[in-house]
């Protein structure tokens, strides 16, 4: 939600294609957080007056009066705290709190950081590594959430409320379908309900690469 | 501490080099909590055993099983410790130095130790040669060392966010550890050099090391 300039107090530097970024908006988005959207410009992310705000040089970033924080679960959990009443990020219960924890992991650790490093995989092994390169990451982190979630999804991943774990899902099964082409829905029958379900909520249709200010108005991806 | 009682309701799976178990056993060192540790041998791939799959289905370690309650993945087993056992507190009240602590450790375990796990290694020495391993990983490391020297500059005290031992440090003890197993060039880093000084003073440090493992080999090759 793209509002004001002067009102907002919260500000975030995102790119529009940008999982983590979804993430972040998706947040913001769900506890209904106006927000100023700062677009970064491929190569912008290097430049010094960025890397003051992220020494490593990703987005996103949100600026928060005086408060910059990067890394989106780190944002994420700071959301959560600061805006506590609207929507709530993570369950009560302690043991599913920690499933979401787990879950978000998954994404954040084991299957997104190796996704970002198939540009350099594709540069330097060339371009026909790229794609099973793709698909054995997505791929093991998805198998492990089919089976993680099996015991605690109802109309979302850990119950019929959307918590952290859909956060982190929603953005990742759009990137494995809309960029990468995963076959879903007979390898991951849980991931690709949730995949529909999440399609439904406005919070993350807001949210979607496509919608953003710096998303070019045909897409060639 | 990391006795084998089979009694006790924590038990956590582990193995000796792994820094993602490293950052477990020093909350629970910190924490004052007795555990049974279960080694599981990544090496030999026992990892991949159904009974453990079935503790942690993307197999990895550590995994904690506190009764009834299975957990996988060091930051979510952390912030569930933290939670049930509130005794010496792995997270700052003050929310801005909170959220530097998750941003340090997620740079840690996002953005350093997953581009220097076995799989990639095998990947990297298959596809180019063993020679460049090396070289990879030190880059990547040498990326987020960087970044969380300059993070840190404002904020860092006796420990990495101030003069009390959290979350960032336990991430960043086990990282610094390996980082010197791959010959990374410490000196460049005098802030994380400084830390890992004073994290080596720490009994509950000290004693989560990989050497001091059950599983660790007698006589040490790293």
């Amino acid at each position: 939600m793209e509002e004001n300039y002067k009102a907002s107090p919260l500000k975030l530097y995102s790119y529009w294609m940008s999982s983590c970024s979804f993430r972040v908006r998706l947040a913001l988005n769900l506890k209904g957080l106006d927000y100023e959207y700062i677009p970064l410009v491929e190569g912008q992310q290097y430049t010094p007056e960025f890397m003051k705000l992220n020494p490593i040089s990703y987005v996103p970033v949100l600026v928060d009066g005086e408060l910059v924080i990067a890394d989106s679960l780190a944002i994420i959990l700071y959301l959560n705290e600061k805006y506590p009443h609207q929507h709530p990020l993570l369950p009560t219960d302690l043991h599913k709190k920690a499933i979401n924890y787990q879950a978000a992991s998954i994404v954040h650790s084991s299957i997104q950081p190796h996704q970002n490093q198939a540009r350099y995989i594709e540069k330097e092994f060339g371009p026909d590594q790229k794609l099973p390169w793709l698909r054995y990451h997505i791929g093991k982190g998805f198998a492990a959430l089919e089976k993680l979630l099996k015991d605690y999804a109802g109309r979302y991943a850990t119950g019929d409320e959307v918590h952290l774990a859909d956060i982190f899902l929603a953005p990742q099964l759009y990137a494995a379908t809309k960029r990468f082409n995963i076959d879903m829905q007979d390898q991951f029958p849980l991931l690709s309900r949730l995949d529909e379900a999440y399609s439904q909520l406005p919070a993350f249709q807001v949210a979607i690469p496509e919608k953003q200010p710096d998303a070019p108005s045909s897409r060639t991806s | 501490m990391g006795e084998p009682q089979s009694n006790c309701p924590l038990k956590l799976y582990s193995y000796w080099r792994s820094s993602c178990s490293c950052r477990v056993r020093i909350a629970l060192n910190l924490k004052g909590l007795d555990y049974e540790y279960i080694p599981i041998n990544v090496v030999k791939g026992e990892q991949f055993s159904p009974e453990f799959r079935k503790l942690n289905p993307i197999g990895y370690v550590p995994a904690l099983v506190d009764g009834d309650v299975v957990i996988s993945d060091s930051f979510a087993i952390l912030l569930y410790l933290d939670e049930k056992y509130p005794q010496r507190p792995l997270l700052p009240t003050d929310i801005r130095k909170k959220a530097i602590n998750y941003q340090a450790a997620n740079i840690v375990s996002s953005s350093i130790q997953p581009l220097q796990n076995m799989t990639i290694l095998k990947y990297i020495e298959e596809k180019v040669s063993p020679d460049e391993k090396l070289p990879w990983v030190q880059c990547h490391i040498g990326k987020g060392f960087e970044s969380l020297e300059k993070l840190l500059q404002d904020y860092a005290g006796r420990y990495a966010t101030g003069d009390d031992v959290f979350l960032a440090d336990l991430f960043l003890a086990p990282q610094i550890f390996t980082a010197k197993g791959f010959n990374v060039d410490m000196n460049q880093f005098p802030l994380l050099s400084r830390l890992d000084e004073a994290y080596s003073q720490l009994p509950a440090f000290h004693d989560a090391m990989p050497e001091k493992q059950p599983d660790a080999p007698s006589s040490s090759t790293s």
